[in-house]
């Protein structure tokens, strides 16, 4: 890959997290535990979509020849979708939800961090420069409700303390370097993923002790996202997510 | 005594004087509010459905922010009603139970399936339409915070037709099928959102009350000939045939003539009998019973914070 | 039903720096914390504020609705207070 199919590759993987774990969001809309809450997450989810946007034109402009912030997401297929495997978990219940949210948000939050701090990139400086204002709500958000539900009742930690263990099998690949990520860390616009994890461990760490839950042992790392092996779920998110694209091909809508 | 009460009540109505939660009203007067109000936070909760099934296959990324903002907003009325109707006595927990239960109602026009993407753009322009109708006129109505709210709720509605009437142009403007998809879907939506006015005045029996007590300030007929007046010329610009063959301009009247309304299908929606009125009803007590351990979990960490902070003070 | 409701909070907001805060409405959350997030996510999604009160319902304290005539009417004849009141030759502009 040359430096522009680098840095086109590494802003999709900035973007398919962000959609891809804004269209998850999304399917809670409706569906809250109550009405305010359905209100704050559809927030978090606009603000997901809206920075998955920003990128996706700054993509669609490296790629040119009619490429678009439409094109990127509703017109690539699984294999071609490099967003980490945590976001593409299913919501199964409000515990799921949260864990994974914060899981994401911690990772977010530094990432952008870094982004503004070591990118040498000026558009992905300024899209990181508005990103974190919103990753800095999100984890406030998504870390309060971790130590509320971990320190809830009975039952609501224990949910939690599955959700946390089933979930952490996702988090090792958060800081697994990818041959893109590698790349746009030596040409100096992106950010090798290890240099957050120390953060995101102390940062995660912190937050699961005063939830009361337990850290689960460093297992496992599932991972393939960044490279397109996903999980089955990411085809179906698609399929809904892109269904009317594809069936219906070439229309303003 | 209570002859005096209410006749200065319906004075001070008389005169514009706003009725504020710990004034005295009438026991009827609370009630009609509390079912109206109640009724209608729940049609923005029931409503957040029909839309709520597209947030996932909106067709491009302008269209999802969009609609989801949307529903949002929705969420957000129901709680501006809810907050409004607990100043009447009755707490938001009562108030869900009665429309779990089946015990309230909710508008109907949610008990219809969106079938096409045009579904959004129809009821964003017929049913945001007829509801923008009946709410405007609401923002005067005579119980403060229900004014308060229909305030609130009719500035952040103004987009919500616009983003439905301009899918729908866009559809029309677009491929055949496309303007085929629009023309179904106001096919199925206009004798629905015709309805969303409620029975004709003369079959509407707690109307007269509420005219005088200045709950509602128009008719339901009234109401139902202004959005027919109006709609006609936007379905013109549109390119689209209002499915209604007795549609025709009276010159004499100075409004539209229309068809007769099918209210054996309006009763049998009331009645249960749509066709998602037991899907709909079933989607928000799920997500309330699946909610319970949340809502459980969230007092019990804050009592347990609370005590924690308390006895932190009393140590120090 | 064995569920506590949350409870109810009123919500103020200042619009912009320089005005008081502003009742606006209420919600319903299960701590402080949660209600200044909450009225942040219902009540300032068009930019409407830059700060946020929150109260929990039970703490404010209102006069009887039937206490108004003899609370509110004995300031309408104190024209006095006002300055209208007092009359000044014109060629004095302002004062």
């Amino acid at each position: 890959m040359n430096q522009k199919e680098i840095l086109f590759d590494y802003i999709l993987h900035l973007a398919d997290n962000s959609m891809i774990i804004g269209q998850r969001n999304a399917e809670w809309c409706g569906h809250g535990p109550v009405l305010e809450q359905d209100i704050a997450l559809t927030n978090i989810s606009l603000d997901l979509i809206g920075e998955a946007r920003s990128l996706y034109q700054y993509a669609a402009e490296i790629k040119g020849g009619g490429a678009t912030e439409d094109s990127l997401p509703f017109l690539r297929d699984v294999l071609q979708y490099r967003n980490l495997l945590l976001v593409e978990q299913p919501n199964t219940d409000w515990a799921y939800t949260i864990v994974r949210q914060f899981f994401f948000d911690v990772y977010h939050y530094y990432l952008n961090k870094m982004l503004i701090e070591h990118s040498n990139d000026t558009r992905l400086k300024e899209i990181a420069s508005k990103t974190i204002k919103e990753a800095t709500y999100h984890l406030k958000w998504s870390s309060e409700w971790m130590i509320r539900l971990g320190d809830g009742t009975d039952i609501s930690k224990s949910k939690m303390q599955t959700a946390v263990e089933e979930l952490w099998d996702f988090t090792g690949e958060l800081f697994l370097e990818s041959a893109t990520e590698q790349a746009a860390a030596q040409a100096g616009f992106g950010i090798s993923p290890s240099s957050i994890e120390s953060y995101w461990r102390e940062k995660v760490a912190e937050i699961l002790e005063e939830a009361t839950l337990t850290i689960p042992e460093k297992g496992f790392a599932q991972k393939g996202g960044k490279t397109g092996i996903h999980s089955e779920h990411l085809g179906y998110i698609l399929a809904e997510m892109q269904f009317m694209q594809r069936a219906y091909p070439n229309l303003e809508w | 005594m209570e002859i005096n009460l209410e006749e200065q009540f319906q004075k001070r109505i008389d005169e514009e004087v706003k009725i504020e939660p710990r004034d005295w009203m009438p026991e009827k007067y609370r009630k009609t509010l509390l079912r109206q109000i109640s009724q209608h936070a729940h049609s923005e909760i029931v409503g957040m459905l029909p839309e709520g099934n597209w947030i996932t296959r909106a067709p491009n990324l302008r269209r999802k922010v969009a609609l989801l903002a949307k529903v949002q907003d929705e969420a957000g009325h129901g709680l501006y009603l809810y907050s409004a109707a607990e100043t009447l006595g009755m707490s938001r927990d009562e108030m869900l139970e009665e429309l779990h239960t089946g015990k309230a109602k909710y508008s109907s026009i949610f008990n219809y399936p969106t079938l096409t993407w045009a579904d959004m753009g129809a009821i964003g322009w017929l049913v945001d339409g007829a509801a923008i109708m009946n709410q405007v006129p609401l923002c005067r109505t005579s119980y403060g915070p229900y004014a308060r709210a229909m305030v609130r709720v009719c500035k952040e509605e103004s987009f919500h037709q616009r983003q439905g009437y301009e899918i729908m142009l866009t559809l029309c403007k677009g491929s055949e099928e496309q303007k085929a998809m629009a023309q179904d879907a106001l096919n199925r939506w206009w004798w629905p959102s015709i309805m969303m006015f409620g029975p004709n005045d003369d079959n509407s029996p707690n109307s007269a009350q509420s005219m005088k007590w200045k709950i509602k300030r128009f008719s339901n007929d009234e109401l139902r000939q202004k959005f027919v007046d109006v709609t006609v010329a936007q379905a013109e610009i549109l390119g689209l045939t209002i499915p209604d063959k007795d549609l025709k301009w009276n010159e004499a009247r100075g409004h539209y003539d229309f068809g007769a309304i099918n209210w054996d299908e309006f009763n049998n929606v009331v009645a249960g009998n749509g066709p998602c009125n037991k899907q709909r009803l079933k989607a928000r007590v799920d997500a309330w019973e699946k909610g319970a351990w949340v809502r459980e979990a969230a007092t019990a960490y804050a009592e347990k914070r609370a005590k924690r902070e308390k006895n932190k003070i009393e140590a120090a | 039903m064995t569920n506590k409701e949350w409870p109810l909070w009123e919500v103020f907001i200042r619009a912009k720096q320089g005005l008081n805060h502003k009742h606006v409405g209420s919600l319903h959350a299960a701590d402080y914390q949660m209600a200044i997030e909450n009225a942040r996510d219902v009540y300032t999604r068009r930019l409407e504020g830059v700060s946020i009160w929150v109260v929990e319902s039970k703490y404010i304290h209102a006069n009887e609705p039937s206490e108004q005539d003899a609370l509110f009417d004995p300031a309408s004849d104190k024209i006095y207070r006002h300055p209208t009141f007092y009359v000044l030759p014109e060629e004095l502009n302002h004062m």
